[in-house]
C-alpha cells in the first residue's frame, strides 16, 4: 500500500497525464460530477458519484465510424478509426467498474466490436473505494465489494490523503513510474474506513434487496405479467434511465450529410424506451409504451442473465436518482416478485 | 400535510365511488422517504396507498393526455403550479375539459432531495418535515435544517397559492414561499453578456445534455402526438450528436415551439438529469413576450389565445424584436 | 475500398444490373469492383445496403450462394431507404454493403434428402429463391422440390420465367401458382395461399420453409398443422428493424434471442418460445 496528500493530488494528475489521456471526474458548472479529461485547473470530485455512468469511456454517447464521399457513381469510404492512445480512467467507483465486465460480454463477444475493443484495452482503470454509499445504492445485491472496485489499480481518499495499491500488472507498471511521488503506508486506515463503509452499507435502505430468481426462471410468464401494465403507466418514455445507467447499450447507427457528396456515419446512444427504436416500414412491433418499458426491464432482469449469467444491472441507483417519475429496476423487481401471476 | 393526504385518500375514494370517475391521478410512495411518483388509482381500495406530503413535486397533467384519448374521465390533484399545465393542454385540445376533474391541492412549497444532498448529507436514510424543519437523518445522525433552504427551484418562484382550473378545494389554501424578486433575474444577467459570451454560456450548458428527452416527455406546451425529433425520417434525430451545435439546437427549437405556451412550471430544469438550466432559455421568450405584448402568462386559462396567434393594431411592429433582446420587461 | 474488418464497415461494390420485377419490385446485382462477389453467404443470409446520407437496410441475399459472379437483392419497395434504391440507384453506381449476417437454412445438414417444400407470399420469395436455386445447383442431394407462391395478381410475381420455365424443367422439381384475385388470361389457381395448400393436400413427411407477409406466415402454419404437419418441421425467417446486424444494438432482441445474429431463420416451435414481438 502506497499513499499521498491530497493536496499533492494536482502533480499526480500531471505526472499521469504525461503517460496517458487522463479522465478524472470534476465538477460542471451546474454542480454536477462527470468525468473530463484532466487539465491544470480541473477541479476533481472524489467524493460524489459521476451523474452519468463511467460507459462514455468505452461506449461514447457518439462516435464517428466513417466517412462516405460520393462523385458521380463512384462511392469511396474512409473509416474513421478507433481512437489507439493509452487513456486512464481514475476514480471508478465499484458499481461503474463492474458495468464494464458487463458490456464486455457484448462487445467484446464475437464479432468484437473495435471500437469498444480499442479503447477498452488502451485504458487503464483506477478504482476508488466508496465512503459515502447513498440511500440508493445497491451494488451488494450483485456481489459487488463497494470498497474495493475492480481496477488495476485502487485508492481511498482517507481523511487528508489518497491510499493506492496496484492490482494488475499494468497497474503495477504505472505505479513504478509513478513511484517517486508516493510515500509506504500501511493499510490500516483503508481498512477501517472499509469497515465504516459495510457498516452505513447494512443501514441503507436497499441493503438487503434481492432480485427474486423467479423472476427469470420462465421468460414468457414474466413477460405475459399484468404487472407490466400497471408498472409502466406513468413513464414518460424519455431514454434518461436508458442513458445514465452503465449497463445499457443499444445504440442507433446515423447518417450525417455535411454536404452534398459527403456523408459522417456515426453510432450514438439508443434507447428500447424509444417510440421508433422498432419502427419498420411496414410496421412496428412494440408499438406501445408497455412494450418497451417492458422490453427494457425484461432485457436486465430476464433476458441478459439467460444470456450471460448475470443481471444486467450493478445497482449504482442513478435510474432511482434520475428517473423524471421515479420508475426504477428496483421498484419493477419488487412487483415482479409479489405478483401472483409470475 | 398528513391531514391533507387523508383528506385527499378519502377525496379519490369518493370520487371513483361515485362511478362516473374512473382514474385518479396522484401520488404514491417510492423507495425511500423522497421519491413519491405519480401513480394512477383506479379502484378505491388502492386509494390506501395515495401519498401527499412536501415530496410531490411532479405535475400529473401531462398524464391527462393519454385519459382524455382514451375517453376515461379522470380526476387530477393539482397544485397550484400544476393547474397552469392542465389549462395550457386544454387551450391546445391535448385535453378535453369534460374528461378532467381537478382538484385543487394546497401546497406550501416542495422539497428537493438532491438538494439536501448537495448540502453534504449524502446518504438519506430518514428525511421528515415538520413545519418549517425538515429533519434528515444520515448514518451520521440526525440535523434539523430549515425547509425553505431546500425548496425546488421552480418552488421559489412560486407564482402563488391560486388555482387556475379546479373544480374542487381539496382544503384551505397554505401560505407559499414569499416571492419577492425578480423572475428574469437571471435572464437579464444573460442578456447583458456579449454575443461571444452568450454563447460559451449556452454551448457550456447545452453540451451536458445527454438527448434523454425528458425535458420534452415531462413538458405539458410539448403536447404534439409525435415529435419532430422522434421521426427516424426526419433529418434531426432526436437522438446525440454531441459535438454539433446544430444538434445542440433542439433546446433552443423547443424553446421556440412551446414560447407562448410555456407556462413556466419548472419542470424541465426538475426532471433534467444533468442539470441543464432548461427553464432560462423558456424565461427569455416570457420576458420579450411581455415586453413586447403585454404581460401574458400561458395557462392562465384556458381560453386566451398566445400573443403570437393573434393580431391586434398596437402590436409591435416586427423591428421591435432587433431591441427586444435587451429590453426589460 | 475498405480493408478494416470492423464489422460495422461496410465494402464498397458495383451495382452491375437492375431488373424491374414487379411494379414495386426490383433485383439489384451488386458485385465488387473488378468482378467477382464481395463475400461468400449461405441461403437465408442477410446483407446490409447503404445509402449513404439515409442510413442502411438489411436484405436477403436472393441470389444462391451457388452463383459465383455476383449477389443479388430483390428489394420491395416500402420506406425511405428502398425508395432511394428505386429511384435513384443505377447501373453502374456503386453501393456500400456489408454482411453476411445471421444464421442460414441448414441446407448442409437437415434439409439434406429431404422432400422439401417452399411455401412464399410476395416479396417472402426473396429468401427462397437463394435456397431453391441452391438446392437445384446440388440437386441430387434433396429430395423432391414442391414450391407454393401466391402473389396479388400475375404481374406480382418475381422472376416469372424462372418460375414456369427454369424450375419446373428441373428433376421432381414442381412450381404451383396462385393469385389473389381472377384476372383476364390467368388460367391458373386463384386463392390464397392457405387454402391452396390444402388443396394441393400435401403429405406431411415433407420439410417446409415458410415466408411471406405476418398474416399468411400465420395462416398458412395453422393449414400445415392442420394437415398434420409439426411446428419442428417448419422454418421461416423473422423480419425486424437492425442496425448493427451483430446481435448488439439491442433493435431485434426478442426475448433472449437477437434475429440478426441467432436468426433470422427459426423452426415454428422456436418462434413459439418467443415473446411474441416480432
Amino acid at each position: 500500500m502506497l499513499k499521498l496528500a491530497l493536496a499533492k493530488l494536482p502533480e499526480l494528475c500531471a505526472l499521469m497525464q504525461k503517460e496517458a489521456e487522463l479522465l478524472v471526474p470534476a465538477k460542471n458548472k451546474a454542480g454536477k460530477v462527470d468525468y473530463k479529461a484532466y487539465a491544470e485547473g480541473v477541479e476533481i470530485c472524489l467524493n460524489e458519484k459521476t451523474s452519468r455512468s463511467a460507459k462514455d469511456a468505452f461506449f461514447p454517447q457518439v462516435e464517428n465510424l466513417l466517412k462516405f464521399k460520393s462523385e458521380g457513381k463512384n462511392l469511396s469510404l474512409e473509416q474513421i478509426l478507433p481512437p489507439d492512445h493509452a487513456t486512464i480512467l481514475f476514480g471508478v467507483k465499484a458499481c461503474d467498474a463492474r458495468s464494464f465486465k458487463l458490456l464486455d460480454k457484448v462487445f467484446l463477444s464475437n464479432p468484437v466490436d473495435s471500437y469498444y475493443k480499442a479503447r477498452r484495452e488502451n485504458c487503464l482503470i483506477i478504482g476508488l473505494g466508496c465512503a459515502e454509499p447513498e440511500e440508493t445504492c445497491f451494488c451488494a445485491t450483485f456481489g459487488i465489494d463497494a470498497t474495493n472496485p475492480e481496477a488495476d489499480i485502487n485508492t481511498w481518499v482517507v481523511g487528508e490523503e489518497l491510499y493506492w495499491a496496484p492490482v494488475s500488472e499494468k497497474g503495477k507498471a504505472l505505479t513504478e513510474k509513478l513511484s517517486a511521488i508516493f510515500v509506504e503506508a500501511d493499510d490500516k486506515a483503508v481498512k477501517e474506513q472499509g469497515e465504516a463503509t459495510k457498516n452505513i452499507l447494512s443501514m441503507l435502505p436497499l441493503a438487503n434487496f434481492k432480485i427474486a430468481d423467479k423472476i427469470s426462471a420462465k421468460e414468457l410468464v414474466t413477460f405475459n405479467s399484468k404487472v407490466w401494465g400497471d408498472l409502466s403507466a406513468t413513464c414518460l418514455s424519455c431514454c434518461t434511465c436508458t442513458y445514465v445507467c452503465p449497463t445499457c447499450h443499444c445504440y442507433d447507427i446515423r447518417d450525417y450529410k455535411t454536404d452534398d457528396n459527403t456523408t459522417e456515419r456515426f453510432r450514438c446512444w439508443d434507447s428500447c424506451m424509444a417510440s421508433d427504436f422498432t419502427k419498420m416500414a411496414h410496421g412496428n412491433p412494440r408499438k406501445t409504451k408497455l412494450e418497451r418499458f417492458r422490453q427494457r426491464y425484461m432485457h436486465k432482469l430476464v433476458y441478459f442473465p439467460e444470456n450471460n449469467g448475470e443481471y444486467a444491472c450493478v445497482g449504482c441507483g442513478r435510474c432511482l436518482e434520475k428517473c423524471p417519475a421515479n420508475l426504477n429496476i428496483v421498484k419493477v423487481a419488487k412487483a415482479l416478485e409479489v405478483s401472483d401471476d409470475v | 400535510m398528513q391531514k391533507i393526504n387523508e383528506l385527499m385518500q378519502a377525496k379519490a375514494q369518493e370520487l371513483l365511488a361515485k362511478g362516473e370517475i374512473k382514474k385518479v391521478l396522484a401520488w404514491k410512495a417510492g423507495e425511500f422517504f423522497y421519491d413519491n411518483a405519480p401513480a394512477a388509482f383506479e379502484s378505491e381500495a388502492s386509494c390506501s396507498e395515495i401519498i401527499y406530503n412536501e415530496f410531490c413535486p411532479a405535475n400529473l397533467s401531462k398524464y391527462l393526455m393519454a385519459s382524455s384519448k382514451a375517453g376515461v374521465k379522470t380526476a387530477v390533484f393539482l397544485k397550484p403550479c400544476d393547474t397552469y399545465g392542465v389549462n395550457q393542454l386544454i387551450k391546445d385540445n391535448r385535453v378535453n375539459r369534460e374528461m378532467v376533474y381537478a382538484v385543487g391541492t394546497p401546497c406550501s412549497g416542495m422539497v428537493d432531495a438532491k438538494k439536501i444532498k448537495a448540502a453534504g448529507y449524502k446518504t438519506l436514510l430518514k428525511v421528515e418535515v415538520n413545519g418549517d424543519k425538515i429533519i434528515v437523518t444520515t448514518p451520521k445522525g440526525q440535523v434539523e435544517l430549515a425547509k425553505k433552504d431546500f425548496l425546488y427551484n421552480k418552488c421559489l418562484m412560486c407564482k402563488g397559492n391560486d388555482y387556475m382550473i379546479c373544480d374542487e378545494e381539496l382544503a384551505e389554501k397554505l401560505p407559499v414561499p414569499e416571492f419577492t424578486g425578480d423572475r428574469f433575474a437571471e435572464v437579464k444577467a444573460i442578456e447583458a453578456m456579449s454575443s461571444a459570451e452568450k454563447f460559451a454560456f449556452w454551448q457550456e450548458e447545452l453540451s451536458k445534455c445527454i438527448r434523454c428527452n425528458a425535458c420534452r416527455d415531462i413538458c405539458p406546451a410539448c403536447n404534439c402526438e409525435q415529435c419532430i425529433f422522434d421521426n427516424p425520417e426526419a433529418p434531426v434525430a432526436g437522438k446525440a450528436y454531441a459535438d454539433s451545435v446544430e444538434e445542440q439546437m433542439f433546446h433552443i427549437i423547443r424553446a421556440f415551439h412551446v414560447a407562448g405556451r410555456c407556462v413556466g412550471c419548472g419542470e424541465c430544469a426538475r426532471v433534467c438529469p444533468q442539470g441543464v438550466k432548461l427553464g432560462l432559455l423558456n424565461m427569455k421568450f416570457m420576458k420579450d413576450i411581455n415586453s413586447f405584448f403585454g404581460k401574458f402568462q400561458a395557462g392562465a386559462d384556458a381560453e386566451t389565445r398566445a400573443p403570437q396567434v393573434t393580431f391586434k393594431e398596437e402590436d409591435p411592429e416586427p423591428n421591435a424584436a432587433v431591441e427586444g433582446g435587451n429590453s426589460n420587461a | 475500398m475498405c480493408n478494416c474488418g470492423d464489422t460495422l464497415i461496410p465494402q464498397i461494390g458495383v451495382i452491375t444490373d437492375i431488373c424491374t420485377e414487379t411494379p414495386d419490385v426490383k433485383t439489384f446485382r451488386v458485385e465488387a469492383i473488378g468482378g467477382g462477389k464481395l463475400f461468400e453467404h449461405m441461403p437465408g443470409q442477410c446483407a446490409i445496403l447503404s445509402m449513404p446520407g439515409k442510413g442502411e437496410a438489411i436484405f436477403s441475399i436472393t441470389s444462391s450462394p451457388t452463383n459465383q459472379k455476383y449477389m443479388e437483392f430483390s428489394i420491395k419497395r416500402c420506406g425511405s431507404i428502398t425508395d432511394l434504391l428505386h429511384f435513384d440507384v443505377e447501373v453502374g453506381q456503386q453501393i456500400a454493403v456489408r454482411g453476411p449476417y445471421g444464421n442460414h437454412f441448414p441446407v448442409e445438414d437437415k434439409l439434406q434428402g429431404k422432400d422439401v417444400l417452399f411455401i412464399a407470399g410476395g416479396i417472402g420469395l426473396a429468401p427462397m429463391r437463394s435456397v431453391i436455386n441452391y438446392m437445384l445447383d446440388k440437386r441430387d442431394d434433396y429430395g423432391s422440390i414442391d414450391i407454393v407462391y401466391g402473389a396479388r395478381s400475375k404481374e406480382d410475381f418475381v422472376r416469372y420465367d424462372e418460375l414456369t420455365n427454369v424450375w419446373p424443367s428441373q428433376k421432381d422439381t414442381h412450381v404451383h401458382l396462385t393469385i389473389d384475385r381472377p384476372q383476364e388470361g390467368w388460367d391458373g389457381n386463384v386463392g390464397f395461399v392457405p387454402n391452396f395448400l390444402k388443396d394441393l393436400k400435401f403429405t406431411p413427411d415433407k420439410t417446409v420453409l415458410l415466408c411471406g407477409p405476418p398474416i399468411m406466415i400465420k395462416l398458412c402454419l395453422a393449414a400445415l398443422i392442420e394437415m398434420g404437419f409439426t411446428k419442428t418441421q417448419v422454418y421461416t425467417t423473422l423480419e425486424l428493424k437492425m442496425k448493427c446486424g451483430v446481435g448488439k444494438c439491442g433493435r431485434c432482441n426478442i426475448g433472449k434471442k437477437y434475429v440478426c445474429k441467432d436468426g433470422p431463420v427459426f423452426t415454428c416451435d422456436q418462434i413459439d418460445e418467443m415473446p411474441n414481438e416480432y
